[in-house]
């Protein structure tokens, strides 16, 4: 059966190939089975492969499909390498992703493009699950791109309106950034190690390179180029909250399932060749700490539900990069893990509030919705109890777990953990203000609309709900990915930082509380100041980043290329054509018509001839 | 023999092509798609003899006195080549089925003429033949812009003709100098390949010859500073010319490179190669950004083809195993994408009259099947793993990099321009909001059955080419491998 | 019987050469250029004869012979033209006459 593994996102991958070929023929049930079906299946055979797998106690299983290209000694081949990293991605892939699929196929129901949505959704899964199985990093690469043009597709996929296309680009090129340097790095590792398959790699690197020399610091910064793109970590974040242009479902996908993890992915699978270069690791976690602090004011300054929540998903990457930064790699990827449940969740509990408002995204306009929108609201609740680690909710062994992590760091790891505390603390007030704004107080507006809900809808919500709650006590097999033979550590953490990493969030969720619930604390009063006002101005932008970008890179190529419309080479070459013009026009004078002219002309040299020749 | 008949049926097909037009105006394309088909099986069986490294010989007297030779002959990389020109020779025909209507004989003349010598061109191995074929490809495309091109044919086609009489005299120069010294080192005149590959040359002079045979060759790829005609020569050309343009011609200049400009001057070469490699950069940064900046979509197409070439002169230049695999393979990927794409926009103007990008948009909900091709061809011109042209961008980046780091930063660059520019041309022309009010949409329909076959084989062979690139990279190893042989000692040393 | 200088004959058919070619550059009439043109033409035949009889040799007349004949022919030619010229543009200025300038 373990062989059977390409079956995974073949799946998929004969789903898009079905959906497009019959180019939107088919009637929407028949879509929504292939669509939805072929991830199941995948999911299907996943937990198959999972439970054979495990069973058989094996480290790892590579099995090598065909060969891509062979040329000279670069021969990456169609290979998929299952450890227990790749077991948790894919499980969490399909799984999250048949969630989403089923759910989509009642949001979309009423959209024309039902068809071209599920096969672009498929593809997507297809891309993410060759991602993290491929046994070589060209391969790994493939789904890499995958995932951007996919999210590119989807993001854009309601392609009349041109701000959804501008999203798309942007995501699609900032991501670009990132695979280019991802790129540049996997020919700095052919160059140097003759292989491009992950384990030899790592296992030339660990070798060859000393700890700290350039060549290991040099690479590991380009492939960490490529992940803080995929996973919208700083520099590269600011495509993540213009990506909720997309269809809510899609958005759930990209934060949940499959990219956003990508970069987290990768920092995991190569941490060898990361912990060859410890300044780039600790870069890591600074990237991942100042990433999830910066969103987390700028998720507290959002009205729109899905922009919220896209800064929220930047927060959590952030942590996730500051476990890998401080070698806490099972925690990240159990956040990762707990992260795609509850972030699922969320994102299909927004779903069902903007389809049940009929696609209103203010949450100031929305106000006591529990009574109107019972399964969005439990939804919410779970979920935010989850992001806000709540005790002994899912979010909440995860994330304690990454903040040890740091705690046993030497060096700058008290200052990682002290932010990541704060952090957690800005994760309450944003998460509960949500919750609190959206579905207590009064109505504002949209008193009559009832819940959007069918069975395809509420079930996977259902289903997210649970896993939400309890899936932080499910134990991932990583362990012999990441420990290389070395003893698993007791945690030694004293009570009091127990306590301080349970009652932060919950103070978050007490600030939130008194200023949206009981206003205890008014916002007005808070914002009344004009630095107060400048300060909620810079955070709502993001940090200005966008305008910077803008500023740096977008008006300079935009100003060249409209400068240079006609090609300044082309003007040397013209030049020679008006240079012979002009040549011509000048000797043209001399042919008058005139017969006599010309006659002169012919004596005149004639005598002129003999003149010369009587004279020399 | 294979070859020379392969040729002349081209050359003959052309002609009965003009006279049929007597008989019926509907004729010459029937005869045209026939000539092509009996072209294409006679190429598939080269594909039979590729045991020996050199197959179908034909090496016969012409000139002997000067000691000019009908020498032709295919190597797995000819072959290859040779394979691409029937294939876009078909879909070429199929482009101009309904486009062109008027003097449809002499068009089809041209086109099968043009191919003959491109063909020739592949599989010439003696220089003055090299050079004969190389004039006959270039005249018929002249008249096929000339004659059937748009509104500003008279000056593109001047244009490329000029360009490319020009390089060729300085090629030819370039000939009869190495046919010379061949003369002064040996005692007798040849022109044939083999024996020029003997000739020594050093210093300056082998410098300038091989500066000769470089002008040529980069005014055909083209490259910065040589590529002005193809933006022109492009968006005036008639459908089937921009796909042979793209598809093949542009693929003999690489070719010329490969196959004469570095083995015969190996030293020079070298030296020479890192100017090349800059010029190939700057190509591919220059021209993704003049593309983007243009707003007829066939100009855009055009500037894009340039700054794709530009990843082929990267990796011939780095002059190793995987570079030139990744050239071999752009160029095939390249000849597929990019004249799918001039198809596609030329089927676009002939719908719609009008090039020009500012006029289109929201064009998805009308032609959808044309939209998701136009999409699947820029999706693989920028690069994407799975599809043709990632492999051969990747490969030579790959082996450029062993070659130079910093230019392989700076071309890999171009991947993010790639993406720029061609989201660009599905945003405007496919996304946002449909108005029609500045041009005529009573034509406006979406693919015919006849252009979807031509544009799924397209795609058939772009994934075939991304997903198992195998079958291809195969069949010009066996070249690859022997150039590198034959320059190995002189590469070598300059790397030291 | 006397012979008549050389120089005599050379300066008469220099005189001649003046007068044709003064009548080419100043005639607007293009009849009375052709005729000019004859008038130089027979100045060269005649210092081709009077050459001839100063050496003796056949040549000269050989080349007034031909002379001759290339007058014939030019200006059967040249009428030619000119009646169609006229036709057609119902002149015979060639001033007028003067389309093929740059």
């Amino acid at each position: 059966m373990l062989d059977l593994i390409w079956l995974l996102p073949t799946f998929p991958l004969l789903g898009f190939l079905s959906l497009v070929l019959t180019s939107g023929n088919l009637p929407k049930k028949a879509v929504a089975v292939i669509g939805a079906g072929s991830i199941g299946m995948s999911f299907l055979v996943a937990a198959i492969i999972a439970a054979q797998f495990i069973a058989s106690g094996d480290d790892y299983f590579v099995i090598e499909v065909w060969t891509w290209m062979s040329v000279g000694e670069f021969s990456p081949g169609f290979a998929f390498y299952l450890d227990g990293l790749s077991l948790v991605m894919m499980l969490i892939i399909s799984g999250v992703g048949f969630l989403i699929h089923l759910y989509s196929t009642g949001f979309m129901l009423d959209d024309p493009s039902y068809s071209r949505f599920f096969s672009y959704m498929n593809l997507f899964v297809a891309s993410m699950l060759m991602l993290v199985l491929a046994d070589n990093l060209v391969l790994l690469y493939l789904g890499w791109e995958g995932v951007g043009l996919c999210s590119y597709l989807l993001i854009g996929f309601w392609y009349e309106n041109p701000a959804n296309g501008y999203a798309a680009r942007k995501a699609f090129i900032t991501t670009r950034v990132g695979d280019t340097s991802m790129a540049i790095g996997l020919f700095l590792l052919f160059t140097q190690l003759g292989t491009l398959n992950i384990q030899d790699m790592l296992h030339a690197a660990e070798t060859q390179w000393p700890v700290g020399s350039g060549l290991a610091v040099a690479a590991s910064l380009l492939l960490l180029g490529g992940a803080v793109g995929k996973s919208a970590q700083l520099p590269l974040q600011t495509w993540l909250p213009d990506a909720m242009a997309g269809p809510t479902p899609i958005s759930a996908l990209i934060h949940a399932a499959t990219m956003v993890t990508a970069g987290v992915y990768l920092i995991a699978r190569t941490h060898i060749l990361f912990e060859l270069a410890p300044n780039v690791q600790l870069l890591v976690a600074w990237i991942g700490l100042i990433t999830l602090l910066m969103a987390g004011f700028t998720a507290m300054t959002q009205h729109d539900i899905k922009r919220i929540l896209a800064y929220s998903t930047v927060s959590q990457i952030g942590y996730m990069f500051l476990g890998l930064g401080v070698g806490a790699y099972s925690a990240s990827v159990f956040h990762l893990m707990t992260h795609a449940f509850f972030k699922a969740l969320l994102f299909l509990g927004a779903g069902t509030v903007i389809l049940s408002l009929h696609h209103e995204h203010d949450i100031f306009k929305m106000g006591g919705k529990r009574k109107q929108l019972p399964i969005a609201f439990a939804s919410f609740l779970i979920g935010s109890l989850a992001l806000a680690a709540f005790p002994f909710t899912s979010g909440y062994f995860s994330k304690d777990e990454i903040l040890i992590g740091a705690l046993e760091m030497d060096g700058p790891g008290i200052w990682l953990w002290a932010g990541g505390v704060l952090g957690a603390f800005f994760t309450g007030i944003y998460s509960f203000r949500l919750v609190f704004v959206v579905f207590f107080g009064e109505s504002k507006a949209h008193h009559d609309e009832k819940e959007v809900a069918g069975f395809s809808m509420a079930t996977p919500l259902i289903i997210l709900m649970v896993l939400a709650l309890f899936g932080g006590l499910i134990s991932i097999p990583v362990d012999s990915v990441f420990n290389h033979g070395g003893e698993h550590e007791e945690h030694h953490i004293s009570a009091l930082m127990h306590g301080i990493m349970i009652v932060v969030p919950l103070l978050g969720i007490g600030v939130s509380y008194l200023f949206y619930m009981s206003k205890t604390f008014s916002i007005e009063n808070l914002m009344s100041s004009s630095l107060a006002k400048s300060l909620h101005k810079f955070w709502f932008s993001g940090w200005g980043m966008d305008a910077l970008y803008q500023f740096l890179f977008v008006n300079p190529f935009l100003f060249l290329a409209r400068i240079n419309k006609n090609d300044l080479i082309d003007s040397f070459y013209s030049g020679i054509v008006a240079l012979t013009r002009t040549a011509n026009g000048l000797v043209a004078r001399a042919q008058t018509g005139q017969l006599r002219w010309y006659v002169m002309t012919v004596i005149g040299g004639v005598v002129l001839i003999v003149c010369l020749g009587v004279l020399l | 023999m294979i070859l020379a008949v392969l040729i002349s049926v081209l050359f003959v097909g052309g002609v009965l092509a003009w006279l049929s037009e007597n008989l019926d105006p509907s004729f010459p394309k029937v005869v045209a798609l026939t000539t092509m088909l009996i072209s294409v099986a006679i190429m598939l069986t080269l594909l039979g003899e590729s045991d020996s490294e050199w197959v179908a010989s034909l090496n016969a007297q012409w000139i002997p006195r000067f000691g000019i030779s009908f020498h032709l002959a295919a190597d797995g990389l000819s072959t290859l080549l040779i394979l691409l020109t029937g294939f876009l020779g078909v879909i070429a025909i199929g482009a101009a089925w309904d486009e062109i209507n008027d003097r449809s004989g002499f068009f089809y003349f041209n086109l099968l003429w043009t191919l003959a010598g491109v063909v020739g061109v592949f599989t010439a191995l003696d220089l003055f033949l090299f050079f004969f074929f190389w004039e006959v490809m270039l005249i018929p495309m002249y008249f096929m812009i000339a004659i059937w091109g748009h509104e500003n044919k008279n000056y593109a086609a001047m244009k490329f003709f000029i360009f490319t009489q020009v390089t060729g005299m300085l090629m030819l120069i370039s000939i009869l100098m190495l046919a010379y010294f061949h003369y002064i080192q040996f005692g007798w005149l040849s022109f044939d390949y083999f024996d020029l590959l003997n000739v020594s040359t050093s210093g300056t002079v082998s410098m300038w010859m091989m500066l000769g045979f470089f002008a040529a060759f980069a005014t055909k790829l083209p490259s910065m500073p040589f590529h002005s005609w193809l933006p022109d020569a492009h968006s005036q050309a008639p459908t089937a010319g921009s796909v042979i343009l793209a598809g093949v011609l542009l693929k003999t200049g690489a070719y010329g490179l490969i196959r004469f400009a570095v083995p015969l001057f190996p030293e020079a070469s070298m030296q020479f190669a890192p100017v090349a490699m800059t010029l190939a950069v700057l190509s591919i940064l220059y021209c993704a950004k003049v593309a983007f900046a243009q707003t007829d979509i066939k100009r855009l197409i055009a500037y894009t083809s340039v700054s794709h070439m530009g990843f082929v002169m990267l990796g011939i230049y780095a002059w190793n195993e995987q570079a030139l695999q990744g050239a071999v393979m752009t160029m095939l990927a390249h000849g597929l994408s990019a004249a799918a794409l001039f198809m596609l926009a030329g089927g676009l103007q002939h719908r719609i009259h009008t090039r020009d990008m500012t006029h289109m948009g929201g064009f998805w909900a009308k032609v959808p099947r044309m939209s998701f091709a136009v999409l699947f061809f820029s999706i693989a011109a920028l690069g994407m793993p799975g599809l043709g042209n990632f492999v051969g961008e990747f490969l030579a980046l790959l082996g450029a990099f062993q070659a130079s780091i910093p230019l392989t930063v700076a071309a890999a660059f171009g991947l993010i321009f790639a993406s720029v520019y061609s989201l660009w041309v599905i945003q405007k022309v496919f996304h946002g909001e449909y108005r029609n009010s500045d041009f005529d949409d009573s034509h406006l329909s979406d693919l015919s059955r006849r252009e979807m076959v031509y544009v799924a084989s397209m795609m058939f062979g772009l994934v075939w080419m991304g997903m198992y690139p195998q079958s291809f990279l195969d069949m010009s190893e066996a070249t690859i491998q022997g150039l590198l042989t034959a320059t190995e000692s002189i590469t070598s040393m300059a790397q030291n | 019987m006397a012979s008549i200088p050389v120089e005599h004959g050379l300066i008469l058919a220099a005189l001649l050469f003046a007068l044709g070619l003064i009548g080419v550059l100043t005639r607007r009439n293009i009849v009375f250029v052709l005729m000019s043109l004859e008038v130089m033409l027979n100045a060269s035949g005649l210092a081709f004869i009077v050459a001839a009889s100063r050496w003796g040799h056949a040549e000269g007349q050989v080349m007034f012979l031909m002379i001759l004949t290339l007058a014939a022919a030019e200006v059967a030619v040249g009428l030619g033209l000119i009646i169609q010229m006229y036709r057609r543009f119902h002149t015979v200025d060639i001033n007028v006459l003067s389309q093929m300038k740059g």
